[in-house]
């Protein structure tokens, strides 16, 4: 199949070629479409910072999650609300990372209607999205001990799987842009924290996930394509300003319910023209 | 593919690229270097420094370069993607960085070839979407214009012509914010849905960061296998009248602007028309026809018998009842003395939310040497018209299109010029 496309691009690509004008005589070159090989550009002390970075990031959420943990099983309420967004952000930073491992990602993370549409019951589905239920829905966290200790013990088991973790390229290029697609098709739509609204705390943090791993690619991508670097900077800055908007004075984030509809057009809006050159960071590798 | 073919494309390239920069950057590459602006199109593999040519051999090829620009006296393409953009840049520089940028793809979307060379790296994505891979030229008409708004923005009011304003509110009108307005236009048509998408997907996409897409609407004309005037979704020919794409001398007078930067470019008219078919399915050919002034078979005005008759519209029978009620359509429209050059397109977009009716319609887009044309026909049909009955309007948009590009030159030179 890719040979037949191949083919099919450079025999267009030949006729074009003859159609141009006598300026455009090397216009149309035939060129592989696909991989070759290429040497390898050393990445080591990228891949090392970040995952780094995402073991840091995996520290943070485990001790979060137990505190979020212990306070649910208290039963206080209030007190496991204020820790749900906050604990919930090392996830969303690292998603790159923490979405690797198949079983976990839906365990920690699934969301009703994902198990749903799985085909599996409501009794199979665990994790923060559950409790999330509990507390903003039934208002209670009585009954919902066992789902917990379970998180607790999947977050245990995340933790301890990411210290083997091997970090590659592609990994980090493909999940800058991951994080970003991420915030476009869920976090924009509200659809992730559709009982606490508190949508924008992922948002906040799947951006600063993306930005993290620009930086570190930074002095690559700067000797390779200065003008990209620029771009980047401002397009970030132009997502960290619009979110700005929306902070709260304790350093949150306001609910989703309070976003008009010109103020979700105008976030997605900036997060699409971030990706868009963001996309691009692969250049560091040919 | 052998290791030492794989060094010669490389080379080739390498060479290729150094060559256009080393030939062309004097200029180009210091004013794009200077506002960062290049940024993206340079990484996703655009040559955007480059002159393409209008190809010679590509097949169904309508050409870019010429005295105006094309999709306006283009014959009439099978579909439509009409694409209403807000301007993001700020500045006079950057937007005339971006037509210059923006040219010589347009010139390969019409030439039938990909946005940009496919590269060797397969993990970035590519610069061209690749949806049009094996579909050919399809005679693709891509036309640009430039709203008012667009002006007022960047602060280029005193090479705004006067001519160019939103048009008033005519009766009936109960136009949507989303489907209004604009500081930019891109007309793609073509012979191919698919042809005509991939061109505003990849120019839209192209200038990330720099427009955003505000509304657009995609459209279909039917040509019956025999020629002639094709029909609406109310089953009547529609464009009869129009001016004839070859005659010059007519379209001097109705659709082409002869003063200013704009001269050799045309106004375009937008408007998103509602057709509320299930009202209309339920009238009968007579009333229909009466709605109208036509008859609905052979497209012949009231009394004659042939599409192009021409026709008396204060002409009266025997018991001083006009022939063409002076209710009808083509009766108030003709009564008006003005003249535009149509090139609508019907649409069907699902259901409507609110009533569960056909979100079916028109996109009528007209062109002429002054908007004035368009409104002095729409005042004259006004609440008379019997057709208000089975139609809304729901958009509207004026666009000042440029004139045509020489090659060497790039889209909307004249205006840059005038500043």
């Amino acid at each position: 199949m890719k040979n037949k496309s191949l083919l099919s691009v450079l025999v267009a690509g030949g006729i074009l070629m003859a159609g141009c004008g006598n300026t455009e005589e090397t216009k149309k070159e035939d060129k592989p479409a696909t991989e070759q090989a290429t040497q390898e550009v050393d990445l080591s002390a990228e891949l090392s910072a970040y995952q780094q970075f995402a073991l840091e990031q995996m520290d943070q959420f485990l001790l979060d999650t137990e505190k979020f943990v212990n306070l649910f099983k208290a039963g206080d309420i209030e007190g496991a609300k204020a820790a749900y967004a906050p604990a919930r952000m090392y996830f969303e930073r690292s998603e790159p990372i923490a979405e690797s491992f198949g079983d976990l990602d839906p365990r920690i993370d699934g969301r009703l209607a994902d198990i749903q549409e799985e085909g599996k019951g409501e009794e199979e589905w665990s994790g923060y999205h559950k409790l999330e239920y509990a507390l903003w829905e039934e208002n209670t966290t009585k009954g919902y001990e066992a789902v917990a200790d379970q998180l607790l013990a999947d977050a245990k088991e995340l933790h301890a799987l990411v210290q083997t973790v091997e970090v590659t390229p592609d990994l980090m290029i493909t999940g800058a842009v991951d994080l970003l697609n991420e915030v476009s098709t869920s976090k924009i739509t509200g659809e992730e924290e559709i009982y606490s609204h508190t949508d924008l705390y992922d948002f906040k943090a799947n951006i600063e996930g993306a930005e993290k791993i620009f930086e570190i690619l930074r002095s690559k991508l700067e000797a390779k394509d200065q003008e990209l670097v620029t771009t980047l900077d401002e397009k970030f800055k132009a997502v960290d300003d619009l979110l700005a908007q929306h902070a709260t004075a304790d350093g949150g984030y306001v609910s989703y319910e309070e976003l008009t509809e010109d103020n979700t057009k105008a976030l997605a809006a900036a997060v699409n023209q971030l990706g868009e050159p963001l996309s691009q960071m692969g250049i560091i590798l040919e | 593919m052998t290791t030492s073919n794989d060094e010669k494309w490389i080379n080739k390239k390498i060479s290729r690229r150094d060559m256009l920069k080393l030939t062309s950057i004097g200029v180009a590459g210091v004013a794009i270097g200077a506002s960062g602006l290049g940024g993206v199109m340079k990484a996703m593999g655009y040559d955007v420094f480059e002159t393409v040519a209008d190809s010679t051999t590509a097949s169904n090829k309508v050409n870019f370069y010429g005295k105006h620009q094309s999709g306006i006296v283009t014959p009439v393409q099978t579909n439509i993607y009409f694409a209403s953009l807000d301007v993001l840049v700020t500045s006079k520089k950057e937007l005339q960085e971006l037509f210059q940028q923006w040219t010589p793809l347009v010139v390969r979307l019409m030439n039938g070839e990909l946005m940009a060379d496919l590269s060797t790296n397969t993990r970035v994505p590519t610069g061209d979407t690749g949806e049009a891979e094996g579909l050919n030229a399809a005679n693709l008409s891509i036309t640009f214009g430039v709203g008012p708004s667009l002006f007022d923005k960047l602060g280029m009011q005193h090479v705004k012509p006067a001519e160019l304003k939103d048009l008033p509110h005519f009766p009936k009108d109960q136009l949507q914010k989303e489907y209004t307005g604009g500081d930019l236009c891109i007309q793609a048509c073509a012979d191919d849905p698919q042809v005509a998408f991939h061109a505003i997907r990849n120019l839209v996409r192209a200038a990330s960061g720099k427009v955003e897409i505000k509304w657009s609407q995609a459209g279909f004309n039917s040509f019956p296998a025999a020629g002639g005037t094709p029909r609406n979704l109310f089953a009547f020919k529609d464009g009869t009248v129009n001016p004839a794409i070859k005659d010059e001398k007519d379209l001097n007078k109705v659709v082409w602007v002869d003063k200013g930067w704009l001269k050799g470019g045309s106004y375009l008219i937008a408007r998103k028309v509602q057709m509320h078919l299930e009202t209309w399915d339920r009238t009968s050919l007579k009333d229909q026809e009466a709605t109208f002034g036509r008859y609905r078979d052979s497209g012949a005005p009231f009394g004659k018998t042939k599409e192009f008759d021409d026709f008396d519209v204060e002409a009266k029978d025997e018991k001083d009842n006009y022939i063409m009620p002076d209710t009808s359509h083509v009766h108030l429209a003709r009564k008006s003395g003005a003249r535009v050059l149509r090139r609508s397109y019907s649409y069907a977009s699902g259901v409507m939310s609110n009533t569960g009716t056909h979100d079916a319609g028109l996109i009528f887009i007209s062109f002429q040497k002054d908007p004035e044309q368009f409104t002095t026909i729409q005042n004259s049909l006004g609440r008379m018209d019997k057709m208000n009955e089975y139609i809304t309007h729901r958009g509207s948009a004026v666009f000042a299109c440029f004139p045509g590009v020489q090659k060497g030159s790039y889209l909307g030179e004249a205006l840059f010029n005038a500043l």
